[in-house]
């Protein structure tokens, strides 16, 4: 039987009337421009960590960042990963000194830090941490790239987002104006300043530098996996196209005498 | 071994004391290689065992997760991340187990939209559906009982707000949601509890997995033109024709599913679940796994009570309704043509179908608000009205093109 042309007419009429009644996307409703894209040496699929990038952002970390921010999921020994060696890992985990205990006088006592340690939490609990932030708390920083839209380019972003509030803006007590946080309003300072830190390897440590820097690092201690992940991805995709296409190949032949 | 008639004979010793004993490799003979399978199947056939093949994957992993997961509300985060970071290859189980839910998903929404567009639901395959529906709906539960598992803001606020729902059933309410958490609120216990589930719930699914299989095996495979398997011609043996077509399948499902577990592992997830729970900060926007968005919408959809029936309590009936009337479809679909290739009305109203659940899955993404609620609640009007008028008129009124006489015959014509 033939297809009437009511029928025919049924799927693009519907289309039609989904397609009127669903206008443009709406607008981000929390009001935060997009973080502009980043080139990033771990983008893509063949991409890694910048060694001196992702190990300037530990500068960063531990000269600024660590005064307010934790760093509770990556252990001193982690640094294996971005290429430190075992002395340079022992010298910055005795860096620190950390409470262990009770020994056996049943006493906590303060030692020098081992590899084996996560890295050393600037607050006791999160009470002293609020206590000492005008009550904002400021959350850990493992896996902060992977905890926000838009990962390590948002980092970046908020880190050099920092301007004057416009005029007719009321901040609240305490709070910075910045571009890139949702609602306008941090709790954060501006943490970066021209020269907060002085690089070893010469590299210029201006806001932006330090801002990609501490981002880089931070996607590391985020995804510390990354690069293990996508060598290993290359080569089960390689094997996965080469074992379909003979599968294809075989299939083919069997079916060669039904068809 | 030889295959005289039906009944093989096997000449290895040992196999055949057994098999006399304990029919093992005479079922396994019969299922999966000479079960007489149509010889038109195209590659929507292939969803099927892909789907057995990624459950399979599914409660591997998830055994090997659970040796290192630490079911409590102050270490469950912290065990995730610990199998990322310490565990050899810890970050390749997860990734794999996460990711295949997603894939599941897929999998198994195609095998369902499948089932529809060709009438595999149609007499005498009835049992065969409602079974699969129920394994869809257990799916749905152990999938966001293991999402809760991450102890993630999502889960948690996740957690709460469909929990909550049952809050909605009349009088024992509240009484029933303190005894779903074990507790005043989403908390350890009921963490405990869904981690219990989320290892019981698929052994179920893997046992309703056979039946859905000895049903299938016992009425045989639907096909593309829904004509009935007629004479030897019009099958072929499953093995060896379609265990390589279903090898095929799974070697290109694997490149897509692997190019996500190595190169996007957290694409279908949400950024504030790598965020540890905290019961005293909401998330701006709560939202489902991508898989439960449609009915997500459904249950939002519901803005207005009617008479004393609160609006929650429609909410709530609709989006499992939305679910559960699909086990009426057998009944409401009167053709008796099953193929949609013979349908043309019925067919674009298929198509109809798909585009109001990519819809509905579009508006339960988004905030309740403006003009998603207009366009959700006219999504769920016509999901429902989709089944409950337009299939039986349809059925009705259509006049179906001519149907071939054999599945030979059509093979052969097309040839």
């Amino acid at each position: 039987m033939k297809t009437t042309i009511a029928t025919r007419l049924i799927l693009p009429a519907v289309l039609l009337a989904f397609a009127a009644a669903v206008p443009a996307a709406p607008a981000l409703a929390a009001g935060a421009p997009k973080p502009p894209a980043q080139a990033w040496s771990f983008d893509g699929v063949f991409g890694t960590f910048d060694r001196a990038q992702v190990r300037r952002g530990l500068i960063v970390y531990r000269q600024v960042c660590a005064a307010c921010h934790s760093l509770n999921l990556v252990a001193y020994r982690h640094l294996a990963g971005i290429d430190f060696n075992e002395n340079e890992i022992k010298a910055i985990a005795e860096s620190v000194e950390v409470t262990d205990g009770p020994n056996d006088q049943g006493e906590m006592f303060q030692r020098p830090g081992r590899p084996s340690d996560k890295f050393k939490a600037p607050f006791p609990n999160d009470k002293a941490a609020r206590a000492a932030n005008n009550g904002a708390y400021p959350p850990d920083l493992s896996l902060m790239v992977k905890a926000r839209k838009g990962g390590a380019d948002y980092l970046h972003a908020v880190l050099i987002g920092y301007k004057d509030a416009p005029a007719g803006v009321q901040l609240m007590d305490g709070m910075s104006y910045n571009v890139y946080f949702p609602g306008q309003q941090i709790a954060m300072g501006a943490p970066l300043n021209e020269g907060s830190v002085e690089y070893a390897d010469g590299t210029k440590a201006t806001v932006d530098q330090m801002a990609k820097d501490v981002a880089a690092f931070l996607a590391w201690t985020a995804e510390p996996e990354m690069e293990v992940r996508k060598r290993l991805g290359l080569k089960v995709l390689l094997f996965l196209l080469v074992l379909t296409g003979m599968l294809f190949a075989l299939k083919r032949m069997i079916w060669s005498d039904v068809h | 071994m030889t295959t005289t008639g039906t009944a093989p004979v096997w000449k290895n010793p040992v196999v055949r004391w057994i098999d006399e004993r304990l029919p093992l490799f005479t079922l396994m003979h019969e299922s999966a290689v000479a079960y007489p399978a149509p010889r038109n199947l195209n590659y929507w056939w292939n969803y099927g065992s892909l789907a057995l093949f990624v459950l399979v994957i599914m409660i591997a992993t998830g055994v090997v997760l659970a040796m290192h997961y630490t079911p409590h509300t102050s270490m469950a985060f912290d065990s995730i991340e610990r199998i990322m970071r310490d565990v050899n290859y810890g970050w390749l189980i997860r990734y794999v187990h996460m990711n295949g839910a997603s894939a599941f998903f897929i999998v198994v929404y195609i095998h369902l939209f499948r089932g529809l567009y060709y009438g595999s639901y149609k007499a005498p395959r009835e049992l065969l559906w409602i079974i699969g529906v129920v394994i869809i709906l257990i799916m749905m539960a152990t999938a966001f009982m293991g999402y809760v598992l991450v102890w993630g803001q999502m889960s948690f606020w996740g957690a709460t707000v469909i929990t909550n729902l049952f809050s909605a059933i009349p009088l024992v309410g509240d009484n029933i949601v303190a005894w779903l958490w074990g507790g005043f609120s989403v908390d350890n216990p009921t963490l405990n509890r869904f981690f219990s589930l989320h290892y019981l719930l698929p052994m179920v699914i893997l046992g309703l997995v056979v039946l859905h299989l000895w049903a299938l095996h016992t009425v045989k495979s639907n096909n593309p033109i829904g004509v009935d398997i007629k004479s030897p011609g019009d099958t072929i043996p499953f093995h060896p024709y379609y265990t390589i077509k279903d090898f095929f399948g799974v070697g290109v499902f694997m490149i897509g599913y692997m190019g996500f577990v190595f190169f996007a592992p957290n694409f279908f997830g949400e950024p504030d679940n790598y965020i540890v729970a905290n019961p005293l900060v909401t998330p701006p926007h709560i939202v489902p796994e991508w898989y439960l968005l449609p009915f997500y919408a459904i249950l939002r959809a519901i803005t207005f009570d009617i008479w004393f029936i609160p609006a929650k309590l429609i909410g709530v009936v609709t989006m499992f309704a939305s679910i559960l009337i699909l086990m009426l479809l057998p009944w409401l679909d009167l053709s008796k043509v099953r193929s949609a290739r013979f349908r043309p009305v019925h067919r674009q109203f298929f198509w109809v179908l798909v585009i109001d659940c990519f819809v509905l899955g579009y508006v339960g993404a988004n905030p309740p608000e403006g003009y998603f609620i207009p366009l959700g609640q006219a999504a769920t009007a016509y999901y429902f009205l989709h089944f409950l008028v337009v299939i039986p008129l349809v059925s009705l009124f259509e006049r179906p093109k001519a149907v071939p006489d054999s599945i030979s015959a059509a093979v052969l014509k097309k040839a």
